[in-house]
């Protein structure tokens, strides 16, 4: 920097102190701060549980439903960024394509072996979300330790299942489904109650009523006047 | 020499181009291609030469003028191009003999270029050299021919022409001006590299891989090749071997070769079931399928951006942990089912659907998709409210009222509603009956029914007098 500014006019030396020099081992940190990386986004009905989308560096549980996974990773991999789904050996394409997630960025790891969580933390290192099943047995340690690797990275943690101390919980209940009646008609949507709480930013809990699947796959949100309307289209 | 604007003046139909040697080497591509079809190892001098070794098609053929014979032969049968041969001790005498259309025998190149003039020195095609100068000089010294050359001492040449001289006067007495560059298979650019003492850490075999690595990639892209399927091969000293094949989507950067046998021999050194007993002793590069460098160029913008590169090298690296299979990607294709519809490859293979997507596909389920799809079949069983087990009729209806099911996956029994069934029979026309089945959407609901409980949708498939689970919406 020094011989860089010797050579340069005035003018430029000056512009060189001006800005200030963050050391790398620091830049881990600062991707917390709001004034960071941009957020990952999230799709429209689910910008009422996540008003600021999904932080980079945070952890995400997801509880009793896929579906709301696949929703979560919509917005993000349209957007060019990259997921993975470790643990779930028979998750949907077919249904994530439809909810919207392409599905070219999305890796699946259907068997990670006896340690799921090297095999995050290896992901955590380039791919932007990163869904892992199993992680109720997991030991603190070892959460720590991949909570750390994903605030470092600027990557997001999707566990599937409970995790103290994750930013946002999302805790997904089944209310409905519509379509089917006896033998007519064919599944169209389902509704579901979404209860979203954490901690921090995120401690009050927030709900949402959501078609999930709504009736071409896609996330929608359920509106009162909406719902009869499927239910008489069955 | 003439000048070319004489030679227009006398010969007004004839057409000039300009010097291409691209254009000349794409032209004579076939003609190489036909040759290697009938020898190895074929060295291409220059676009309108090669070089071929005569010894081991001597030996085939029975006889080196047999050889000639057959590939002015195959040549002229592929390519329409008549080419002559020449045989002689070195590239050199063999060059001229070719141009002269002679058969020299061996060991008498020496005496064969002896008799030849000193202007054949300038041949800036074959030898990359302009010795036109040199070549002047050597006349206007009295040395008319290559034989005069030949016979001054290597050191007094070298006193007073030089480096170029000595090349030149190597070449008058029948020897190689330097050794020749083949053009092998791509087989012959596998690297091997020896360690003695083992390699039993990690870190000695990363900085090991490295310089294979670098090796490896500047010998592929001296030939502007890139690598798409590299074969990365350990063997131990007690004689285990790791064999794992990379693939590419992307140009293999040198970086990226040494990252491939890192992670291969840093998931196989530090595995816990299948460690090697014993240090490695050898690493093998080998480029299994090559293709034109610059088919791989990237894109300039989109696609191939910093996030595509991070991540590949992760899930690459999840590679290197688990297996190539791994890490698998969904295509989406053309199909009937949620199981058909989707492809899972392994990362780096190729996407391509198999079937095509664009298709109608009629009778395919529409949206919304099952988010679990068992990847081997779950079997269950329907029951109508008297108990009796339930099938799908010829005529593709329920054979009674759906009232419970029973699967070895941990369902809600009760079937709350459903729809269908609706049959789907394919390919009834081709050998061996096709397939013949019926989907069934039913939400689920606990026993006795209470209203606390979520419902669960499944879809459910009937084929063969058996019910399976096909998928669960969750």
């Amino acid at each position: 920097m020094a011989g860089m500014a010797g050579m340069a006019s005035a003018g430029v030396a000056l512009v060189l102190q001006r800005v200030p020099v963050v050391p790398a081992s620091t830049l881990g940190e600062r991707l917390d701060v709001p004034g960071g990386r941009p957020p990952f986004p999230v799709v429209e009905p689910l910008a009422l549980l996540l008003p600021r989308g999904l932080r980079r560096g945070s952890i995400v549980a997801v509880h009793g439903s896929l579906a709301l996974l696949l929703a979560l990773l919509a917005a993000a991999t349209a957007q060019g960024v990259w997921a993975a789904v470790v643990g779930v050996g028979d998750l949907g394409v077919l249904a994530a394509a439809e909810a919207g997630v392409v599905v070219q960025r999305l890796a699946l790891v259907p068997r990670p072996g006896l340690d799921p969580a090297s095999v995050a933390a290896a992901l955590l290192d380039g791919v932007g979300l990163v869904a892992l099943a199993g992680t109720d047995r997991m030991p603190p340690g070892v959460r720590r330790s991949l909570a750390a690797r994903a605030r470092q990275r600027g990557s997001v943690l999707l566990p599937l299942g409970r995790w103290p101390g994750a930013e946002v919980e999302l805790d997904c209940r089944v209310e409905a489904w519509y379509g089917a009646e006896a033998g007519y008609g064919r599944l169209r949507a389902r509704e579901v109650v979404v209860r979203a709480a954490g901690r921090g930013a995120a401690a009050r809990p927030r709900t949402a009523r959501l078609l999930l699947p709504g009736p071409d796959g896609v996330v929608a949100q359920a509106l009162p006047d909406l719902t009869p309307g499927i239910r008489a289209a069955g | 020499m003439v000048p070319t604007r004489v030679v227009v003046v006398w010969c007004p139909e004839l057409v000039v181009l300009a010097d291409d040697p691209d254009r000349d080497a794409q032209g004579f591509e076939p003609v190489v291609a036909a040759v290697e079809s009938l020898v190895p190892g074929v060295e291409v001098v220059c676009p309108g030469l090669v070089a071929v070794p005569a010894r081991g098609p001597t030996r085939y053929f029975g006889d080196e003028s047999r050889v000639a014979e057959r590939i002015v032969e195959v040549v002229a049968a592929r390519t329409g191009v008549q080419c002559q041969v020449g045989i002689a001790d070195g590239l050199f005498a063999a060059t001229l003999a070719a141009q002269r259309g002679l058969r020299v025998p061996p060991g008498d190149s020496v005496g064969f270029l002896a008799g030849l003039g000193i202007a054949e020195l300038h041949q800036p095609a074959v030898t990359g050299a302009d010795r036109a100068a040199l070549v002047d000089l050597l006349h206007r010294l009295g040395l008319r021919i290559l034989g005069a050359f030949a016979a001054l001492p290597v050191d007094d040449v070298a006193s007073r022409f030089g480096l170029d001289g000595v090349r030149a006067h190597r070449l008058a007495r029948g020897l190689d001006e330097r050794l020749p560059l083949r053009r092998p298979p791509p087989a012959d650019l596998t690297v091997t590299r020896r360690f003695d003492p083992p390699l039993e850490r990690v870190d000695a075999a990363v900085f090991a891989s490295r310089e294979a690595a670098g090796h490896l990639h500047t010998a592929l892209a001296s030939r502007g090749l890139a690598c798409v399927r590299l074969g990365i091969s350990a063997c131990t000293e007690a004689g285990e071997e790791l064999h794992r094949v990379w693939r590419y989507t992307e140009s293999l950067t040198e970086s990226a070769i040494a990252d491939r046998v890192r992670w291969q021999l840093d998931g196989w050194l530090t595995s816990r079931g299948s460690r090697p007993s014993a240090g490695i002793t050898l690493l093998r590069l080998i480029p299994e399928e090559t293709i034109g460098g610059q088919a791989l160029q990237r894109g300039l913008w989109g696609e191939s951006g910093k996030d595509d590169e991070r991540a590949d090298r992760a899930l690459v690296r999840v590679q290197g942990m688990l297996g190539h299979q791994a890490v698998l990607m969904g295509v989406l294709g053309g199909g009937r089912d949620p199981t058909d519809r989707v492809r899972l490859v392994p990362w780096g293979d190729g996407l391509t659907p198999v079937r095509d997507v664009h298709f109608p596909w009629p009778g395919r389920l529409p949206a919304p998709s099952p988010s679990r799809v068992p990847t081997h079949p779950l079997p269950a069983e329907v029951f109508d409210d008297a108990g009796r087990a339930l099938g799908v009729n010829g005529r593709g209806r329920l054979t009674g009222v759906p009232y419970r099911i029973a699967a070895e996956e941990n369902l809600p029994p009760r079937v709350l509603s459903w729809a269908g069934p609706w049959p789907l029979v394919e390919r009834w026309w081709g050998p061996g009956g096709g397939r013949c089945c019926a989907r069934l959407q039913a939400v689920l609901g606990a026993e006795p029914v209470e209203p606390s409980t979520e419902p669960l949708a499944v879809l459910l498939a009937y084929e063969t007098g058996h019910w399976r689970v096909e998928g669960v919406y969750e």
